[in-house]
């Protein structure tokens, strides 16, 4: 059997990518790098009246770093800020729907430390620090 | 590494004696995800023989006793025994007993050379390394050049993944104080002409350090004829235990060093404001060595000196040609690194069996992830030479390395793996 990790789902999202490209007109953008697999990672972000009213993301990386980053863009599309705050890791993985083995937590959660990231740079460093002890 | 020309259209004649070898590996017998392990990651540490794991658990059942101190029979027997592991890994190199300095492994070896040229070099001096190097063999020259105010100087490599010998010519000058170079590459395999960058060095009076992690397991070296300074590698990537390596020094050359670890072994006496060392090679060897894994390096030694005269060298290069044509029968798939044209046309072979590649439609990390559902290992990633990765502009790569125990099904498993790279991702 092949590994658990590649169901129709990540695939999909891996092959189609959903909000990939950079954003234009964006509020804030970020970038990270998983140095050890060599995934890369900018998410643009425009954030409007407390919502974010676009998003994407642009960058290379493993079936598990992409398809993360673009289910999490679908995720928080013109939804409110507050959500984004209120972002945890289970909330990667239950958007992921798999088991994610040690050796690729770095690989799941590169979407979600991207994203925090730019939020963090967005508001102010208080939220940054509360983001921070959470990854 | 012999080209194959043999009357036989088998594209690996020697498999059946490969197939014996493997049942000296226990670990190899196991199983994974439900399947036969098959281990293609011998770059990274090959598997123990049994002959191995026996000594090094023999040392300490029968023979446990520090080395050099003890005047009991049982300590005597300790340090014959690690002496006389030392007498098999110079042999085995044609090194003289008193270059063979015992350490943790490369990474340290070439990091205690580093610190004995130290007080050598000076500010403005030009210390030259490779972009192939790994790691291990490019920040201990970067941090000694950072400290020292020297010149770090990189020669580059040429589009067919060999050294680039011309651009060598004209860094190695006057100028350059020291010339550090991989025997083999980790990542492409290539055999590096490594003879001709140790004369360029010698012609401009520059001492030589040659990484050999990769060479030394895999071809029959001889230090007096490649005339390098130092030669550095690890007992865990040629069938020994992990924690011990060796570090060849030239005997002129050690005698003048002054040693850079201090403590018990490496004193001859010691004062309450001096000490005086103690003689080749133990002035090096400061406090309790891994015996045990000396030993068990002895034994390696002596285990893999045994299969390089059946033919394994011309197995393994059998394989890596056999896998390489398989592998680029997918599409997509690029090798990084020399491709086996030469081989094709029965000339010198100058790679071993290390194959990077890449494929279009999978992250390394994913096709690693899909070979390991299938029980095959293989590795992802920068392999520690990240700036080569990067002059080559690929941010990760996969290998596959091939030692003694591996056989065609284990290649013809890995090729299974791969088509299903292929129909998962394409
Ligand atoms: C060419 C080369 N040099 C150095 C090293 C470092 O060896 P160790 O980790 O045993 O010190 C390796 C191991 O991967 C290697 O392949």
């Amino acid at each position: 059997m092949d590994s658990e990790m590649y169901q129709e789902n990540i695939l999909d999202h891996y092959k189609h990518p959903r909000h990939k490209g950079a954003l234009m007109r964006c509020t804030v953008q970020h970038h990270e790098l998983n140095p050890v697999c060599g995934d890369m990672l900018t998410f643009y972000l425009q954030i409007e009246d407390g919502m974010i009213k676009d998003i994407s993301f642009a960058g290379h990386g493993c079936a598990i770093s992409q398809a993360s980053a673009s289910l999490l863009a679908e995720y928080l599309y013109q939804k409110p800020v507050t959500l984004l705050e209120e972002l945890k890791p289970e909330m990667i993985y239950s958007l992921l729907g798999i088991e994610i083995s040690p050796g690729r937590v770095k690989c799941a959660l590169l979407s979600f430390v991207t994203v925090t990231k730019a939020l963090g740079e967005y508001g102010n460093s208080e939220q940054h620090r509360r983001v921070e002890a959470k990854i | 590494m012999i080209p194959m020309n043999r009357k036989t259209n088998d594209p690996v004649p020697c498999n059946e004696l490969a197939l014996k070898i493997k049942l000296d590996f226990p670990l190899l017998s196991r199983e994974m995800a439900g399947k036969k392990l098959v281990y293609l990651d011998s770059t990274a540490t090959t598997q123990k023989p049994q002959v191995v794991l026996d000594a090094e658990l023999k040392y300490y059942q029968e023979t446990n006793a520090n080395v050099h101190r003890g005047l009991y029979t049982l300590a005597e027997d300790a340090t014959t025994q690690y002496e006389q592991a030392r007498m098999k890994v110079a042999e085995f190199i044609g090194a003289q007993y008193e270059e063979v300095i015992f350490t943790s492994g490369t990474t340290s070896s070439i990091n205690m050379a580093a610190r004995l040229l130290e007080p050598l070099v000076k500010e403005g001096d030009e210390i030259v390394i490779t972009i192939m190097e790994h790691h291990s063999n490019f920040l201990p020259w970067q941090q000694l050049a950072k400290r020292k105010k020297c010149v770090l100087k990189i020669i580059p490599i040429t589009k067919e993944y060999g050294l680039d010998m011309a651009a060598a010519q004209k860094i190695i000058t006057s100028k350059t104080k020291i010339v550090a170079c991989t025997y083999v590459s980790n990542v492409l395999g290539t055999i590096n002409a490594v003879g001709e960058v140790i004369e360029m060095a010698k012609r401009v009076g520059a001492y030589t350090l040659i990484d050999g992690a990769q060479a030394v397991p895999h071809m029959m070296l001889e230090v007096k004829k490649l005339g390098c300074d130092f030669l550095a590698f690890s007992g865990h990537k040629m069938c020994g235990p992990t924690g011990i390596g060796v570090l060849y020094g030239k005997r002129e050359l050690l005698e003048k060093l002054e040693p850079v670890v201090f403590g018990g072994e490496m004193v001859k006496e010691a004062t309450l404001h001096t000490l005086s060392w103690n003689e080749l090679p133990w002035k090096f060897e400061a406090g309790t060595p891994n015996i045990a894994g000396a030993i068990a390096l002895g034994t390696a030694v002596a285990y893999i000196q045994e299969i390089f005269t059946l033919q394994m060298q011309e197995h393994l290069g059998d394989l890596t040609k056999y896998a390489l044509a398989e592998m680029q029968t997918l599409p997509g798939l690029q090798i990084i690194g020399p491709r086996g044209e030469e081989m094709e046309k029965g000339e010198k072979i100058e790679r071993i069996g290390v194959i990077s590649f890449t494929m279009d439609c999978a992250h390394p990390h994913d096709i690693a992830e899909i070979l390991n559902s299938h029980g095959v290992c293989i590795r992802a990633g920068h392999h520690c030479a990240m700036p080569l990765h990067t002059t080559l502009a690929i941010p990760a790569t996969a290998r596959v390395s091939f030692y003694v125990y591996n056989t065609k099904e284990d290649v013809d498993a890995l090729m299974r793996g791969l088509r299903r790279v292929v129909e998962v991702f394409a």
